[in-house]
């Protein structure tokens, strides 16, 4: 007792220890966070952000200034220190920004490699029969190396099954623990290196050379000294730059202009006043809300090849939605037992509940919950034999041995049966065919002998919240479109239910890709998720084409992004993502120039009211003294930057809603709060400092 | 005031129908009983220049052809006064411009900017006005107009996929072609309405002769007043209409001769806002777009009365010189006709830097300060209706800036019109931007850092105000002066022509090239997660872009002048 009890509490405790070492990942030590902001000081980090670099150069010019000042004794030496001092923490925020960003990037992918780093593989040998077996280490595998996996072991690499099936626990990738089954040679044949097999044995053909594979991509893309930046982050930053530029040219040009009518400026204010004016805030920030957008879609399990492809989520205009899985759940549902003219009732039902007695398919086991709710008495009182169903015969059923034969399938495949057995078809079975199919469900026809019985309804279940997200997706201008590949009566009716803005009914991976080209030449961007290999195609030519990981090679080769948890489901993640990472740029741009307007009112006057008082009339702010003006605008200036990594790195909130209400509400929240917001912030800070200046 | 509603009101009852008749007149893929009436003599015209109408350029081909024509001009004009001492149609017998007073003018009028660094009737033949001025008072606001019917063309216009049978099927997929642009624009724009505006004038009593001056002999019998004259009056037209100013005369419209009457007057004034006003609206014709030419439409015009109410009020405190004396409460009447007092005249100066048109009918440099910050902030601004064509194509520059932060802000990769802005095209764009403040204010600070090269006639603030008000009004293609400068020195000159040529084709040529490249990208259809440019929100975002753009560039500079000079006057 006392034994086990100790187990219980070692397992707790190790919970809470894992845990806690999650919390550490998001938190990293403030040591380390100091340590790696100052390590980013190198001119090599800092070239790679121009707006930050200026400030830099500000700092050392102040710094230079400082000493000269203290060997000179000129008495302001106390006032450029201390500003001296506020520029560096302006530049450590931004790096501290960075840093966080990246750690926690790097904390969630690399937990992940960490379990790798160890793994064995038994390496088939490439000479002949696949007999011979090597054990090495997993990073040694190359591109195109078989290796087997047995129960129990974890798989090495990132692959494709080409030889067994077995059932696989993904959870160190996807957090799911429930196993899922891989098998060669259909949709499901990919593996993730680090997953576990569960039960039988696996050949796998290695995807990926060592350093290539989705997690190191992964890990790529949030670190910082790598990181490509993204098409649009790289066009603002030629904004920021030449706003940077524009500032530098406003900032130099006033010494000359200064000295024309007489007044001394000090470089030490003039530097502030430049600090202050480039977009240091969104400067700072935006290698961190790059970093973090990443993030955020790993952490919803979604690996991006490129940073492209989050960003180009963003954008798109039409989603492509497989019904099943997405918009319906994966099984259907029996619902109605229809029996044709003179049959009755009970005679369908009972044939029908027996057909699916031994049919383990979750429609089959439906159909006979159906009969026994309705309060059929489904016993086997003779021996029959079961018919399977085959792709071919499109119908299941028993023979028995008195030569009767119960059939259930296709309603096509039934009516010919019937007619080849001399039968003949009513003449309402149409019309029934029809309703069930108009009211978006399958029928199913069921037949004894040459008799038409009736048919059985099969619905779709749609999942419970599925059309308030497509309203949402309306809302903010995405068109849906539903792909299956039910006739077109029984797709027009799970999308009018669904809310879907379009269907393609009997759609073929052809129809697909004609699809998403047609969507294209108009001008449209668009997503899809597949994971077959004949999905391949239309996933590259898909914008954003997101394959499920549990997909084949072909098609994870094909997408930009991949899906660990395999949900087709994800592409809505996919949209909000991206629009998140875009528009917490947008925001903090605005946000960062609209505060501008504050710091002039703050500075301009300090640098020229000592020489020409009347000037103290555009103190509106009534500051203390020219030099905690300047003080109070800087100290604002650098505490901006870290007040607002909350914002970088989780994203400001994104609300479904028009375009236009979006860019109204940020515009009023980010631009009109952005000029507002400064004036009693910087106030506020000069009260405290007017103390001491 | 009632008197500057009326004009506002009588403005744009006249823009109105001059803006729709602009913009049948002028879409070339629409065909009207004017392409009967214009066409032949266009077409025979065209045929001698051997241009290929049928041709479309591409938008490189386009800014090619607009170069290489300014480029010819400026050294055929340039050439022509130095020389006109010994070129007919000279009856006062004025000797050649310097080389460098002649090339500024030339660059100066070939920009649309009509600075002056000389004066008019003493300093240029009437071969040299009539024949090189005017050639570019009429070539430079239709080239303006040119390049926007290109951009709107191209970039504005809605597609109509529908009526396909419209398009010609002659045309590629280029921008147009300047020179049947050019061509229909002064035949069916300029030329008639310049006819009727001069026709106005003279029965008002604007000279308009080839004699030469007259000599009158005072009154006290002693020696005989020169009183210059010319064919003024036609030129006082083109010069109002085609946002050009440079005047017949040295003080420009403040000269009773070339400024009679009230009437006179108002209709000056009126034919400066004309055209620019009436191009929006032909704009929003030839592209379909109306609700996005209205939503520009009011931010242009909220600018305008903005503007001009600062100056109106400005102009009515009065002189600081005079703080003291009895007459105090009068108002600012320095530098003024008392014919127009000081409210027609604030008026003026308002719409005349509003609109990069820069004729004068008082002296700038006499202004309140608070009256000459105005005028400078219309210039920086420069697209509150702006020069003919380019007013519009600056504000252009605007939108796509305020389009791009637009884009991110509701989560869409940055778009215009559905067109992807990617990092060429913002380059481009903040390369246009860029280069203002670093002209004027570079410019500004070299001159005032070597005060010999100023040369100007006051010192401190208002001294600051002179030079940068010269450069601003260089960059801006307005050409007004502030005044109070030595400006015909080799220093002036050429640093303006730097100046002039930037600000002229920098704003004017990357919106176009923009609009080429955006041309040839996917085209996303507006919808409900589309950046829509016609909303209230974003009509603000452009008109905030417009103000923080200008505010935070020039500030300081402000600040240094006419800023202080106010409050560092007596009240």
């Amino acid at each position: 007792m006392a034994t086990m009890q100790s187990n219980d509490s070692a397992l707790e405790s190790r919970d809470a220890l894992e845990s806690h070492d999650k919390a550490k990942a998001h938190r990293i030590p403030t040591l380390t966070l100091m340590g790696e902001s100052l390590r980013r000081l190198n001119p090599k980090s800092l070239a790679r952000n121009p707006v930050m670099a200026v400030v830099a150069i500000g700092t050392l010019v102040c710094a230079l200034y400082t000493g000269m000042a203290f060997s000179a004794d000129a008495g302001q030496g106390a006032f450029a220190l201390i500003v001296t001092l506020v520029l560096l923490a302006t530049v450590l925020f931004a790096n501290a920004a960075e840093a966080m960003a990246e750690a926690r990037g790097k904390a969630h992918a690399g937990s992940l490699r960490a379990t790798r780093g160890e793994l064995k593989a038994r390496r088939l040998s490439n000479s002949g029969r696949g007999n011979e077996e090597e054990t090495v280490s997993a990073d040694q595998l190359r591109r195109g190396d078989r290796v087997r996996v047995v129960a129990g072991e974890l798989i090495p690499a990132d692959g494709e099954i080409i030889q067994g099936a077995g059932s696989i626990n993904e959870s160190a990738v996807t957090g799911e623990s429930a196993p899922v089954l891989r098998e060669a040679g259909t949709d499901n044949s990919g593996v993730s290196a680090g997953t576990k097999l569960l039960s039988d044995e696996l050949v796998i053909e290695v995807s990926a050379d060592p350093g290539e594979s989705l997690l190191d991509r992964m890990i790529a893309l949030v670190e910082s000294a790598n990181r490509q930046k993204t098409p649009s982050e790289l066009a603002l930053s030629v904004l920021l730059s030449t706003l940077t530029l524009i500032f530098l040219i406003v900032v130099v040009t006033l010494v000359p202009m200064a000295l024309f009518v007489g007044i001394e400026t000090s470089t030490v204010m003039l530097v502030a006043l430049l600090v202050c004016l480039i977009p240091t805030t969104i400067g700072g920030l935006l290698p961190a809300i790059g970093i973090a957008g990443m993030e955020r879609a790993m952490r919803a399990n979604l690996v991006a090849k490129s940073g492209k492809a989050v960003e180009i989520a963003g954008s798109i205009d039409t989603l492509l939605l497989d019904k099943t899985g997405t918009i319906t759940l994966g099984d259907r549902r029996a619902t109605e037992f229809a029996p044709c003219h003179d049959v009755e009732l009970e005679r369908l039902r009972r044939v029908a509940g027996l057909c699916s007695l031994e049919d383990p398919t979750p429609e089959g086991r439906s159909i006979v919950s159906l009969a026994r709710e309705q309060g059929a008495e489904l016993e086997m009182t003779q021996e029959a034999e079961v018919v399977p169903f085959t792709a071919a015969s499109r119908v299941s059923g028993l023979d028995f041995a008195s030569g009767r034969c119960w059939r259930k399938g296709a309603t096509n495949a039934i009516a010919t049966l019937v007619r080849e057995g001399g039968g003949r078809v009513p003449a309402d079975f149409e019309a029934l065919v029809e309703r069930i199919s108009r009211h978006g469900a399958t029928p199913l026809a069921v037949c004894e002998d040459n008799v038409l019985l009736g048919v059985i309804a099969l619905s779709d279940v749609i999942k419970p919240d599925i059309a308030e997200r497509f309203q949402a997706l309306r809302d903010m201008g995405v068109k849906t479109v539903m792909i299956t590949g039910d006739n077109p009566i029984t797709a027009a009716a799970i999308a009018a239910e669904a809310g879907v803005d379009d269907y393609i009914a009997e759609a073929t991976p052809e129809r697909k890709l004609e699809l998403i080209r047609e969507e294209q030449a108009s001008g449209r961007l668009v997503a899809m998720m597949g994971d077959g290999t004949n999905d391949a195609p239309a996933l590259a030519q898909a914008d954003l084409g997101l394959a499920m990981n549990s997909g084949t090679q072909a098609a994870r080769e094909a997408a930009n992004m991949v899906d660990l948890d395999s949900d087709p489901g994800k592409l809505l993640s996919a949209v909000e993502i991206g629009k998140q990472l875009l528009i917490t740029r947008g925001a903090l741009t605005t946000f960062s120039l609209a505060n501008d307007v504050a710091k002039y009112f703050a500075i301009l006057p300090a640098i020229f009211a000592a020489s020409v008082p009347a000037l103290g009339a555009l103190d509106v702010l009534d500051l203390h003294s020219p030099e905690s003006a300047v003080l109070s605008a800087v100290i604002f200036n650098a505490l901006v930057i870290p007040a607002l990594i909350p914002f970088a790195l989780r994203g400001v909130r994104v609300k479904a809603a028009s375009a236009s209400a979006m860019l109204r509400r940020n515009l009023l929240i980010y631009g009109v709060g952005g000029i507002l917001l400064p004036f009693p912030t910087i106030k506020l800070i000069d009260l405290v400092i007017g103390a001491f200046f | 005031m009632s008197a500057m509603t009326w004009i506002y009101a009588l403005l744009i009852g006249l823009a109105l129908p001059l803006g729709l008749y602009m913009g049948r007149a002028l879409d070339t893929d629409r065909h009207t009983w004017l392409d009967r009436l214009f066409g032949p003599v266009e077409n025979v015209l065209l045929t001698l220049a051997g241009v290929d109408r049928r041709v479309s350029l591409s938008w490189w081909r386009y800014a090619l052809a607009v170069l290489k024509l300014h480029v010819l001009l400026i050294v055929l004009v340039w050439f022509t006064f130095m020389v006109q001492g010994v070129l007919p149609l000279n009856p006062d017998g004025i000797a050649g411009m310097n080389w460098n007073t002649a090339l500024h003018t030339a660059v100066s009028f070939a920009t649309n900017t009509n600075q002056q660094h000389y004066s008019g009737q003493a300093e240029l033949s009437y071969f040299s006005q009539t024949v090189a001025i005017v050639t570019l008072q009429f070539l430079t606001p239709a080239t303006g107009l040119a390049v926007l019917l290109a951009i709107t063309r191209t970039l504005l216009r809605k597609r109509r996929d529908t009526n396909a049978a419209e398009s010609d099927s002659t045309e590629t997929t280029g921008v147009g072609n300047y020179y049947v642009d050019l061509m229909r624009i002064v035949m069916r724009v300029f030329l008639p309405l310049a006819l009727i505006v001069a026709l106005l004038l003279s029965w008002q009593g604007v000279p308009a002769t080839y004699d030469g001056a007259q000599r009158v002999a005072q009154l006290d019998g002693g020696s005989e007043q020169v009183i210059p004259r010319g064919p003024v009056a036609p030129m006082v037209a083109i010069k109002q209409l085609g946002t050009n100013g440079g005047g017949w005369y040295g003080p420009n419209s403040s000269v009773p001769l070339e400024n009679p009457t009230a009437i006179a007057n108002i209709i000056e004034t009126i034919a400066i806002l004309l055209i620019p006003v009436a191009s929006l609206i032909a704009v929003g014709v030839i592209s379909g777009r109306r609700r996005l030419m209205v939503g520009i439409g009011a931010v242009m015009i909220a600018f305008s009365l903005i503007s001009t109410t600062l100056v109106v009020v400005s102009e009515r405190m009065p002189n600081a010189a005079l703080s003291g004396l009895a007459i105090a409460d009068s108002p600012n009447l320095e530098g003024k006709e008392l014919r127009f007092g000081s409210e027609l005249s604030a008026l003026w100066g308002s719409w005349t830097t509003q609109t990069s048109n820069g004729s004068v009918n008082a002296m700038h440099d006499s202004f309140n300060p608070l009256g000459g910050l105005g005028l400078m902030m219309d210039m920086f601004v420069n697209v509150t209706f702006g020069g003919v064509g380019v007013g519009l194509i600056g504000y252009l520059l605007y939108l796509m800036l305020a389009a791009f932060i637009g884009s991110l802000m509701i989560g869409r990769a940055p778009e215009l019109f559905g067109k992807p802005l990617e990092t060429r095209e913002m380059r481009w764009i903040s390369l246009a931007i860029l280069a203002q403040p670093l002209i004027i204010l570079g410019l500004s600070a070299i001159t005032l850092a070597f005060p010999t090269l100023t040369g100007n006639s006051n010192p401190g603030f208002h001294g600051l105000s002179q030079v940068l008000y010269e450069y601003t009004s260089a960059f801006a293609n307005n050409g007004s002066g502030f005044e109070g400068l030595g400006d015909a020195t080799p220093w002036w000159n050429l640093t303006c022509v730097l100046a002039l040529a930037i600000g002229r084709f920098l704003p004017m040529l990357v919106p176009l090239a923009v609009a080429g490249w955006l041309a040839d990208k996917r085209t996303a259809p507006e919808g409900r997660g589309t950046l829509s440019l016609e909303t209230g929100a974003f009509v603000g975002l452009t008109a905030g872009v417009i103000v923080i753009v200008n505010l935070l560039g020039f500030l300081p500079a402000l600040v240094l002048g006419p800023i202080a000079e106010q409050l560092t006057l007596a009240w």
